[in-house]
């Protein structure tokens, strides 16, 4: 009865604060038509980064949690994510360009052999009805595709254990990476080339006769679909066939022998997991206005196995919270590693903030390692070795300070990706747990009143 | 019958070069039962390394000597530097980002393995830009000489030569020297062996230096052949090489080298078969392969027969 209380008013706390978030991304989003203009800020303005983050965000979330359902919570070690996100976007695309556009789209092959295209069927990519349901049924179709060739895989790989099936998987990614670029397929999935003029986001937004947007939704809309599907997982995880996914992933040998059927609740994850990357890979090519299997390769595999590393192998909320952090940084905050800077005036803000910055983690980053080797072997010449780099690393600093101007060295194109792998190898070797290690964002925010409740009862 | 010999010529030196790289996969996989992702990426670099230390040293040498002579002294010298740097390069990757998590589960040291990888990629984009890279002509190596009516890099008859030297060299090595013993020892019982009084962290090192030594040596063939380098040049030879070590039964040396030259020999038939679009299917073969042979036959060609594995 308790019992039933508590995940009633669970489920009435998560439906509240995802109404609360979908609101605040449809304000956020159209914040730059209510506020009078000339006083919005550039980050509201509907070309900010912010939105495209947010958007990518969106996707990225659903795929790391898919992957993670399959990682984390079932103990299947898949690297096969990007391969399923490509059958995802390619169903779409091909099922959704429209008629009048598959003579330009396929030029190469002389039309394509798919000769319908979903919105169309009802209606049109312009009506509502059109694209709502041509929309989403083609990205049902996507994710059913996914599905349906994970099946086919698991049948074969699904015997195999730990590192072996990171390899298949990864190694079936490639193969159908390598089909979908075929050059007899080309009626159908265009070749190597990208396949267009599908409907994306922008689709989205409400205009109205002369074409201005009146209602901006494109932000709206992979966020809402990204939620429903991470609620069904989530909700999945907490039902019986969760369970057993935990139990298969805590010990295959106990969990046979309370009778779970290890091959079906595998094969049952396996396909499930990827019917959502799926999913996400319609939204992907939704998101990038395109599809095109060079895109999906194993580098992005490695990405989102990244992100789910970094939240916490086994926390749903921990691989969202992950994804827009990883987004954000990728895309946006790290951004100005990008290109060469220099701090002429003494007294500008940024350089203030550069500072500040670089002391935070220098100082930072060397109290970590010496306490680290403190708690190791007692080599003292190590900690030496740290505390005099970061002295010297404070003096330029110091010595920074006091002269002036200054360009900061190595700061070029690409430098972004490399500060950003340090951080990610730092998070891999020193907080193995992720953020949140296996616990949800809700336990860590209710932990406290939960401790006071057992108190109490005792 | 031309044309299939300058295939399987081909296909052997591709072979040779994988089987290179594939020893360094199998050892440390032995050792640690870990992929070691990052591989491939210091095949890459060790090419990287290459371009830029040739380029330097010419630089260098030319202030003190004719030009011609710069380049010829240089080419040495910086393969010398090339087989330094990679095999530190790899002793370092172990060092810091393997040992420190040698008690954590084994996903934990593969997702290590996959951020090293993601690393050297980055940095490999950034020293470069980007750009592809050309390789430097290696005298001798990169000259052609007239076999079956095409004409055929003399890397291409040196490679399988040069591997199976090199091969008999690495055997003799882990069956007759202490140091093989030790690194037969712990392959075979992590623990064991560390109660009997081996010292695991050297052997360790010494693994992932003799794997960074074959994968610098194989660079050198390998981007003669192909000379362009991109930053993720690495990440397919990589992977096939690994296969090759799956072929042959992960864990053995003989094995992964033969699984090498076969899987290069029939890639090389793969791109040639007489239907449209072959050469995509080239990389995907590999990977067929590599799924067959994991269903069907797990140890491998050599492996030996080991119920955890699979």
């Amino acid at each position: 009865m308790i019992q039933d209380q508590k995940s009633k008013k669970g489920a009435v706390t998560g439906l509240l604060f995802i109404a609360i978030v979908l609101l605040l991304v449809v304000l956020l989003e159209n914040l730059s038509a209510i506020l009078p203009a000339g006083s919005v800020p550039a980050v509201l303005m509907p070309t900010s980064q912010l939105f495209t983050v947010l958007k990518k965000g969106a996707v990225y979330s659903l795929v790391a949690v898919s992957m993670n359902l399959l990682n984390g919570f079932t103990g299947l070690f898949s690297l096969g994510q990007a391969g399923f996100m490509l059958l995802g976007a390619y169903t779409y695309a091909i099922l959704t360009v429209p008629v009048s556009a598959k003579d330009t789209v396929y030029y190469l092959y002389g039309g394509s052999a798919v000769n319908f295209s979903l919105p169309d069927l009802f209606g049109g990519v312009d009506t509502p009805a059109g694209l709502i349901l041509g929309v989403l049924l083609a990205i049902l179709l996507g994710g059913c595709v996914a599905a349906l060739f994970a099946y086919l895989i698991g049948l074969p790989v699904l015997r195999l254990k730990s590192d072996y099936l990171a390899i298949a998987t990864l190694g079936f990614a490639e193969i159908i990476r390598a089909i979908f670029q075929w050059q007899p397929l080309g009626p159908v999935t265009n070749g190597a080339n990208m396949i267009t003029q599908i409907p994306t986001f922008n689709n989205f937004n409400i205009t109205d006769a002369n074409g201005t947007v009146i209602l901006r939704l494109s932000t709206f809309f992979p966020f809402l679909i990204a939620i429903i599907c991470i609620v069904v997982i989530v909700m999945l995880i907490n039902s019986s066939y969760g369970r057993a996914f935990k139990a298969i992933r805590e010990d295959e040998i106990a969990a046979e022998a309370m009778g779970i059927n290890l091959a079906k609740h595998k094969m049952l994850s396996f396909c499930i997991s990827s019917f959502f990357a799926g999913v996400g890979g319609a939204l992907f090519a939704m998101f990038v206005n395109n599809a095109q299997a060079k895109v999906y390769t194993s580098t992005m595999t490695y990405e989102i196995l990244l992100i789910v590393v970094i939240g916490g192998i086994g926390s749903i909320s921990g691989s969202c919270l992950a994804t827009f952090l990883y987004v954000a940084c990728a895309e946006w905050w790290l951004r100005f590693l990008d290109s060469a800077t220099t701090f002429a005036s003494p007294t500008a803000p940024n350089r203030i903030a550069f500072m500040v910055i670089f002391a935070v983690v220098v100082i930072g980053g060397s109290a970590l390692l010496i306490h680290r080797e403190r708690r190791g072997s007692n080599q003292v010449w190590k900690q030496t070795l740290v505390g005099l780099v970061a002295i010297l690393l404070l003096g330029w600093l110091a010595w920074f300070a006091a002269t002036g101007e200054l360009t900061l060295p190595l700061l070029r194109t690409g430098f972004r990706m490399v500060a950003f792998s340090i951080i990610i190898m730092v998070v891999v070797l020193f907080f193995r747990q992720g953020m949140l290690g296996d616990k949800e964002f809700s336990d860590i925010l209710f932990a406290r009143r939960r401790n006071a409740g057992k108190e109490a009862t005792k | 019958m031309e044309f299939f010999i300058s295939t399987l010529l081909f296909g052997i030196s591709a072979g040779g070069q994988y089987a290179l790289i594939a020893i360094g996969y199998t050892m440390v996989y032995g050792i640690l039962r870990l992929i070691n992702f990052a591989h491939g990426d210091v095949f890459m670099v060790a090419g990287l390394i290459g371009i830029y230390s040739t380029s330097w040293l010419t630089r260098l040498l030319s202030e003190v000597m004719a030009p011609e002579a710069a380049t010829a002294a240089a080419i040495p010298l910086s393969m010398v530097l090339v087989l330094v740097l990679t095999v530190v390069l790899g002793f370092f990757i172990e060092r810091v980002a393997y040992k420190p998590l040698r008690s954590a589960p084994r996903m934990s040291v593969m997702i290590s393995a996959i951020g090293v990888s993601y690393l050297l990629q980055n940095t490999a984009t950034y020293v470069t830009g980007g750009q592809p890279m050309t390789y430097p002509n290696i005298p001798m190596l990169s000259d052609t000489v007239p076999i079956a009516g095409t004409s055929i890099k003399w890397v291409v008859i040196l490679t399988p030569f040069l591997v199976v030297a090199l091969v008999l060299v690495l055997t003799q090595l882990i069956n007759h020297t202490k140091v093989g013993m030790a690194m037969r020892a712990v392959a075979k019982d992590f623990e064991t062996s560390q109660l009997m009084g081996i010292k695991i962290n050297s052997v360790i090192s010494t693994t992932f230096i003799i794997g960074s030594a074959l994968a610098a040596v194989g660079s050198m063939l390998y981007f003669t052949t192909y000379p362009a380098i991109v930053p993720t040049a690495g990440a397919m030879p990589g992977l096939k090489a690994f296969v090759a070590a799956v072929f042959g039964g992960i864990g053995s040396i003989p094995g992964a080298v033969i699984g090498a030259f076969l899987i290069g020999i029939c890639e090389n038939f793969v791109k040639i078969l007489p239907f449209e679009g072959a050469t995509t299917f080239v990389d995907a073969f590999t990977f067929a392969l590599l799924i067959i042979v994991l269903v069907f036959k797990p140890t491998g060609l050599f492996g030996e027969k080991a119920t955890d594995k699979v």
